[in-house]
């Protein structure tokens, strides 16, 4: 694929007029017409083409609660929060960035020292309801850890239809089955980083 | 009166009365299934196998609903209109021979409730009056859109009733009779004496005529789509609303029978072989309303009166003039 021929702004090139007769100005013309539309079997043709659909039976429909379309990585629906592959703990950090940079302010988080002496989440909530999947929380997020899942179906009884912590973070055993999900999408890091970064210039 | 010939007629009149109530509902059935399928569409699947019981769900929905009479509309007219609409297009089933005559327990049976001499001239008449239906409907709802839509398919249906009538006009010089058993007795020869072949104009103008008739789509001006409400019936509801929708279904299933009946050889020599031919006739005209449902858009009204008085009429004239002389030398 040559770029030439997407940068050329020549819109003559390649363009040309339709051949449409003029419309008939006297009786006799615009009859001959008529004569013309009606025996060229035009009808036929829309006919044709619907039979051929019905016959063909390339169904197209989804039946949706029973079968579902691949979204794909980059959808935005219900957060997650993923665990460290290392430890299987939180990779949350409570830094609370995510939080500051909410626009809709739907992310409550409240921390606490723990008896390790390590920065702990003791609360997070998502206002669903509020939240309007922007994908701001995910981008920020400096560990990787909240990130947007493919889970759509978040129909609620309330508005007001919050999603706790407990609820996004990734399970234990899917994660000791090693079956967490990587956010391959929005905010992550590309493949194959390692070989493209570069060293900053300071460096040199 | 025979009592026996009193019972009988009874008889096929509630039979022809719950078959074709059926049928209206397995229609429109088949409507969306075939409409989906040439949509690439699934159609109704999730009420019983393959959607089938939609029908039934659709039903148990109008019968159940609220029958609502809005405010300002008159309420008398309002409430008949839609009855109207249902008994003409089953009253018009009663010289329409659905099948040829059969022995059923060494009683024969004519399956025809009324074989008058004026058969098809009381179908076209009865179908004529079927257009007080959504004219009288509109006119009674207090809303402008259904006045509209009235006031359009009263035009669609007088303007073709004068296609209609022209057009059968030339078979009816040939046959000699307005009844629908004597033009199938004059077709019973084979396929080389349907009248199709020595009438083709005649034959295609009554079918386009059909569609004005039943108000299907190529001229579905009734309900006009642009409008984006149903027409006539925006303020109709429940039952009544479902009257409407009956009446255009029966009214399709019979005009798929007159046409077959008065250029296709109808149900031939009788035989059972003739009376599935009849029905599969039937079936392809049925099928035929719901394929150019899928294929063609609709006509604007000034296309379709201009079509109606510029086209077709001087057609079906020269059509019985030509006839005419034929006959004549």
């Amino acid at each position: 694929m040559h770029k030439e021929q997407f940068n050329s702004r020549n819109v003559n090139n390649g363009y040309y007029l339709v051949d449409i007769e003029d419309y008939p100005q006297d009786g006799w013309g615009k009859f001959k017409r008529v004569v013309r539309r009606t025996l060229r079997g035009e009808l036929f043709v829309g006919l044709w083409v619907v039979l051929r659909e019905m016959i063909k039976f390339d169904i197209h429909t989804i039946e949706y609660p029973l079968e579902k379309m691949p979204i794909g990585p980059r959808y935005r629906a219900v957060h997650e929060m993923k665990r460290l592959w290392e430890s299987d703990t939180e990779r949350c950090i409570g830094c609370g960035l995510c939080e500051k940079i909410c626009i809709s302010d739907c992310i409550r988080m409240d921390t606490r020292i723990d008896e390790n002496s390590r920065k702990e989440v003791s609360q997070y909530t998502i206002n669903l309801g509020r939240c309007i999947f922007c994908g701001y929380c995910a981008e920020v997020c400096p560990e990787l850890a909240i990130t947007h899942g493919g889970e759509y179906e978040n129909a609620s009884e309330q508005r007001e239809h919050f999603i706790m912590y407990e609820d996004m973070l990734t399970p234990i055993d899917t994660m000791k089955a090693g079956k967490q999900l990587e956010f391959e999408g929005f905010g992550a890091i590309t493949p194959h980083e390692d070989e493209r970064v570069k060293k900053t210039p300071l460096a040199y | 009166m025979e009592t026996a010939y009193l019972i009988e007629t009874v008889i096929k009149v509630v039979v022809i009365l719950l078959i074709f109530s059926a049928l209206a509902g397995i229609g429109t059935y088949f409507e969306r299934k075939i409409l989906a399928f040439m949509q690439r569409r699934l159609g109704p699947m999730n009420v019983g196998p393959y959607g089938l019981l939609q029908v039934a769900a659709d039903g148990v929905k109008l019968f159940t609903k609220e029958d609502i009479i809005p405010t300002n509309v008159v309420a008398p007219i309002f409430k008949i209109a839609p009855v109207i609409t249902a008994a003409t297009a089953f009253m018009a089933a009663a010289a329409i021979p659905f099948l040829p005559q059969f022995t059923l327990f060494g009683y024969t049976v004519h399956p025809i409730v009324a074989d008058i001499n004026i058969g098809i001239l009381y179908i076209l008449g009865i179908m004529g009056v079927g257009l007080y239906g959504p004219l009288l409907g509109g006119m009674a709802s207090a809303n402008k859109f259904s006045l509209l839509s009235a006031a359009r398919g009263a035009a669609v249906f007088i303007s073709y009733e004068v296609i209609t009538g022209l057009s059968i006009l030339a078979p009816i010089m040939m046959v000699g009779s307005l009844s629908l058993i004597d033009f199938n007795e004059y077709q019973s020869g084979g396929i080389g004496d349907w009248i199709v072949w020595s009438q083709p104009v005649a034959f295609v103008l009554f079918w386009i005529a059909a569609f004005a008739e039943t108000g299907r789509t190529p001229f579905h001006l009734i309900a006009n789509d642009h409008e984006i409400i149903d027409g006539f019936g925006t303020e109709y509801s429940g039952m009544r609303w479902g009257l409407f929708f009956i009446g255009e279904y029966a009214n399709m299933f019979f005009i798929s029978f007159v046409i077959p009946l008065l250029f296709l050889g109808g149900y031939g020599d009788g035989s059972i072989l003739g009376a599935l031919g009849l029905l599969a006739k039937m079936s392809f005209f049925f099928f035929f309303f719901l394929w150019s449902r899928a294929a063609w858009p609709d006509v604007r009204p000034d296309q379709l009166m201009w079509l109606c008085w510029k086209v077709l009429m001087p057609l079906a004239v020269i059509n019985v003039v030509i006839t005419g002389f034929v006959m004549m030398f």
